[in-house]
C-alpha cells in the first residue's frame, strides 16, 4: 500500500488545515473556498446523511425494495460533486446520493427507483446531466467514456473558456475496478484523450470482499499503466476531494486529457439493506472508521473557523426536514399503472408490446380491475 | 451485397452528420470484409473510428455516444466475437430507453457478419441471432439480397431503437440488382419472394437463396413451393407468413442456427396458434444441429441445403 505521504489530504483528522505533502499543487483550491462554501459542503453532507438514514428506515419498514447507503462516503461525494460545473455530465454507480442532490436531482427520484416503482426515474437532461444509476458493476464507465468522446467530437470542450468547456465524471467502486468494462473504459479514454475524470470511491469493500482481493497495488497507481495521471486522496476529507477533482476536471476541460482519482473512504453502513457486515468485518475496523466520520471532521474544521452552534443546529434541522419530507412523499407514492411496463420498451411503435399491453388491459378488465 | 451495404452506409452517413461508424479495422482497412471501404477517406476519422480491440468497449461507448445525440453504427468483426459485448447489448443497450421511461432513445445499429459458408476456423461462422431476438428492447433484422441490404441498413440507422443487423456473410459476394429509388418494403416487413401453392418455405438471411433453390428443384418435380423471407426476426411480421400458410397448409422453417429454441421453434409455435385449422401437417424445422459450429471440413453436413429442405417437404407431404 502507498505511504500516507502520497495521499492528498487538506484537513487533518481534527479538522485543522494541514495539507499533506502530496497536496501541494491542490491546496490553493481548498484555500480559495469561502467559509460560506465550506458551510455549504457541511449542509450537503448533513442533508445526504439524513436522507440516507431516513431511507434505510423506510426500507426496514417495508416501503422500499432495497436501500444502498451512502453513510460514511459523503465527503468523497460532496467534494467531487461540488467541483463539477453546470455544463458537466455525471455518470454515477448506485450510491452517489449526495452527487445527485448537488446536481439538482430531487432525492425522491432515487427513492422511486429503490422502492421498485420504476427502474430509473429521471431524465438526466432535466436533472443537471446526472445520469441514471447503473446496477451492473462497471458498465457506466463505458457510457461515460463514449459520452465524453461525443463531447470531444462536438467541440464543446478545450475551447479555452472554462465557463463553457464540458467535462465528464464517472463514479465507480473499488470492486468495479476489476471489471473488464472499467478497464476498457480506461483504454478508450486514454486512446481518445477524453475530457473525463474517473472517480473511484475505494470504500474498502465490495460487499464482503476486501479491496486487497481486487488489487495488489493502490488503485490510483493503476492509472499509470493506462497512460493517465492517478491521484489518491483522503476521501473523508471533503476539501481534498473538492480540490483534486476541481483541478483534474479543469485539466480535462482544457484538453489535457482524462485522469483517475482514488478516494480512500469507508462504507460505514452495510453494503445494502440486505447485507450483514458483521459476517465479514470486525467491530474494531468499524469503530476506527466511525472515528474518522467525514461529517465530524468538517464540523470540527468549521468550529475552528468560528462557525457558531446555531449554524449547525439549523443545518441539522434542514436535514431532518428533508428526511421527513421524503418520508411523507414515499409513503404517499402510488404504484405505477400497468402501462409503465409496456410503454417505454421501444421509442418507435412496436407491435408486440402494443398487443401484449392491450391483452393484459382486457384481461384485467375482465376481472373488473381498472388500469 | 458488400457493395450494397457500403453504398447504404455511405448514404446514411451523408444524410445525417450524427451517424458514426465504429469498430475494429473499419477505418483504414475498410473492415475485414471491406464493407466500410473508403468511408474513412470520405468522412474522416471522427466519423469512422478504428476503435481499440474490445467489443464491450465498442458497444458501451456507442451507448454513451448515443446519449450524446450521435447515431453510432458498430461493426462486430465476426459473429463469434459478439459475446464480450453481450452484456452491454442485453443489459444496457436493450434496456436504457425503458429505464429512462422513454426519455432516452437508443439509435445504435450493431452490424454482425454471421453464418457459415466461408470455411473459416472456430468462432468465425456462428448464428447467434436468437439470443438477441429473445431480448426485449432490441430489433433484429437480416437482409438476404443486395437490394434489401442497401435499404435495410439505412432503415436501421433511421430507427430510434437499437437494431441488431445480421449480415449473411456467405452472401457478401453474390451480386444483385439494387433499386436506388425507393425501398420495396419496410424494415420489419416479411415478404413472399416466390409464389407457390403447395407448401411454404420460411427463412431469412443466408437461408433464403437455399430455399429458392429448393423451390426451383421442386417445381421441376411438379411441386409448387412458396418462399417467405422473414427479414425481421424481432418483431416478426406475421401476416404474410400466416397468409401463405393458410393458403398452402404446410410450412417448413429453415435456419443455420441450432434448432433447439431457435427462430424455427417460435415460428412453428406461432403458426400453430394462428393457422391451426389450415395446417395439413406439423410445421417442420430444418436447422443446424445442436452442436458447436463444426470445423470447416464438416460444415457442409451441418448447414441446411436444398436437399435437406426438400427432404422435409417430402415429410410434410407424408401427413
Ligand atoms: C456485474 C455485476 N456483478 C455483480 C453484482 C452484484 N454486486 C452489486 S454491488 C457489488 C459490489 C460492488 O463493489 P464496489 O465496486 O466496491 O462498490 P460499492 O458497492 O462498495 O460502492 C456486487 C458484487 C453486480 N451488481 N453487477
Ligand atoms: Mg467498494
Amino acid at each position: 500500500m502507498a505511504e500516507a505521504s502520497e495521499t492528498v489530504s487538506v484537513l487533518d483528522e481534527h479538522g485543522a488545515f494541514r495539507p499533506s505533502p502530496a497536496a501541494e499543487q491542490y491546496a490553493d483550491r481548498a484555500l480559495a473556498l469561502t467559509l460560506d462554501e465550506r458551510v455549504g459542503f457541511l449542509r450537503d453532507m448533513v442533508r445526504t446523511r439524513a436522507f440516507d438514514v431516513g431511507a434505510a428506515n423506510l426500507q426496514r419498514q417495508g416501503h422500499l425494495a432495497l436501500w444502498v447507503p451512502s453513510y460514511g462516503q459523503e465527503a468523497a461525494q460532496v467534494g467531487s460533486a461540488r467541483a463539477t460545473r453546470p455544463q458537466d455530465s455525471v455518470f454515477p454507480a448506485y450510491r452517489e446520493h449526495a452527487v445527485g442532490m448537488i446536481r439538482g436531482l430531487d432525492p425522491i427520484e432515487i427513492i422511486r427507483m429503490y422502492r421498485g416503482t420504476v427502474h430509473g426515474a429521471w431524465d438526466p437532461a432535466a436533472n443537471g446531466n446526472f445520469h441514471q444509476y447503473c446496477l451492473v458493476i462497471g458498465s457506466q464507465t463505458l457510457h461515460a467514456t463514449g459520452y465524453a468522446m461525443g463531447v470531444q467530437f462536438d467541440g464543446t470542450t478545450a475551447t479555452g473558456d472554462p465557463e463553457r468547456d464540458e467535462a465528464v465524471i464517472v463514479y465507480f467502486g473499488d470492486g468495479a475496478t476489476s471489471q473488464g468494462d472499467s478497464n476498457e473504459a480506461l483504454v478508450f479514454a486514454a486512446s481518445y484523450q477524453t475530457p473525463q475524470v474517473f472517480f473511484i470511491q475505494n470504500n474498502h469493500w465490495a460487499i464482503s470482499v476486501p479491496v486487497e482481493r481486487q488489487s495488489r497495488v493502490p488503485l490510483a497507481q493503476r492509472a499509470t499503466g493506462f497512460g493517465l495521471p492517478g491521484v489518491r486522496l483522503d476521501g473523508n476529507d471533503v476539501l481534498a476531494s473538492y480540490a483534486v477533482t476541481a483541478a483534474l476536471l479543469d485539466d480535462a476541460r482544457a484538453g489535457r486529457g482524462p485522469a483517475l482519482i482514488e478516494a480512500l473512504t469507508y462504507r460505514i453502513g452495510g453494503h445494502s439493506s440486505s447485507d450483514d457486515p458483521t459476517k465479514y468485518r470486525t467491530q474494531e475496523e468499524l469503530e476506527w472508521w466511525s472515528g474518522r466520520d467525514p461529517l465530524l471532521r468538517l464540523r470540527r474544521h468549521l468550529e475552528g473557523e468560528g462557525v457558531g452552534a446555531e449554524v449547525f443546529e439549523s443545518i441539522d434541522a434542514e436535514g431532518a426536514d428533508l428526511a421527513a419530507d421524503v418520508r411523507r412523499r414515499t409513503i404517499e407514492m402510488p404504484d405505477p399503472p400497468m402501462s409503465e411496463m409496456f410503454e417505454f420498451v421501444y421509442t418507435d411503435p412496436h407491435p408486440v408490446t402494443e398487443a401484449q399491453h392491450a391483452w393484459l388491459r382486457d384481461y384485467e378488465a375482465s376481472y373488473g380491475s381498472e388500469q | 451485397m458488400v457493395r450494397a451495404l457500403n453504398a447504404g452506409l455511405k448514404k446514411a452517413m451523408a444524410d445525417d452528420p450524427k451517424v458514426l461508424l465504429m469498430g475494429e479495422d473499419v477505418g483504414t482497412l475498410g473492415g475485414v470484409f471491406r464493407v466500410t471501404e473508403g468511408l474513412k477517406t470520405e468522412f474522416g476519422p471522427k466519423r469512422v473510428l478504428d476503435t481499440p480491440l474490445a467489443e464491450s468497449g465498442i458497444v458501451g461507448t456507442a451507448i454513451g455516444l448515443a446519449m450524446r445525440g450521435y447515431r453510432p453504427i458498430c461493426e462486430i468483426q465476426f459473429d463469434g466475437f459478439i459475446y464480450p459485448g453481450f452484456d452491454q447489448i442485453t443489459s444496457q443497450l436493450a434496456k436504457i430507453t425503458n429505464r429512462h421511461r422513454g426519455a432516452q432513445a437508443m439509435p445504435v445499429v450493431i452490424r454482425v457478419p454471421y453464418g457459415g459458408h466461408i470455411g473459416a476456423v472456430e468462432h468465425h461462422q456462428e448464428s447467434p441471432e436468437t439470443l438477441f431476438a429473445h431480448t426485449a428492447g432490441l430489433r433484429v433484422v437480416s437482409p438476404s439480397t443486395p437490394n434489401d441490404a442497401y435499404w435495410m441498413i439505412q432503415q436501421a440507422v433511421a430507427s430510434n431503437d437499437p437494431v441488431m443487423f445480421f449480415e449473411p456473410k456467405g452472401r457478401y459476394w453474390p451480386k444483385g440488382e439494387v433499386d436506388l429509388d425507393a425501398p420495396a418494403v419496410g424494415l420489419h416487413d416479411s415478404r413472399v419472394v416466390r409464389a407457390g401453392t403447395d407448401a411454404t418455405l420460411i427463412g431469412y438471411g443466408p437461408m433464403v437463396s437455399v430455399l429458392l433453390a429448393a423451390a426451383g428443384v421442386a417445381a421441376e418435380e411438379g411441386r409448387s413451393l412458396e418462399v417467405v423471407d422473414v427479414r425481421s426476426l424481432s418483431p416478426v411480421d406475421w401476416d404474410p407468413i400466416v397468409a401463405s400458410v393458410e393458403k398452402t397448409g404446410r410450412a417448413i422453417v429453415a435456419h443455420e442456427a441450432s434448432g433447439f429454441l431457435g427462430m424455427g421453434a417460435e415460428i412453428a409455435a406461432q403458426l400453430t396458434e394462428r393457422a391451426f385449422y389450415s395446417l395439413e401437417a406439423p410445421v417442420l424445422r430444418v436447422t443446424g444441429f445442436d452442436i458447436p459450429f463444426p470445423a470447416a471440413r464438416l460444415e457442409k453436413l451441418h448447414l441446411p441445403d436444398a436437399d435437406r429442405v426438400l427432404e422435409a417437404v417430402d415429410r410434410a407431404f407424408a401427413y
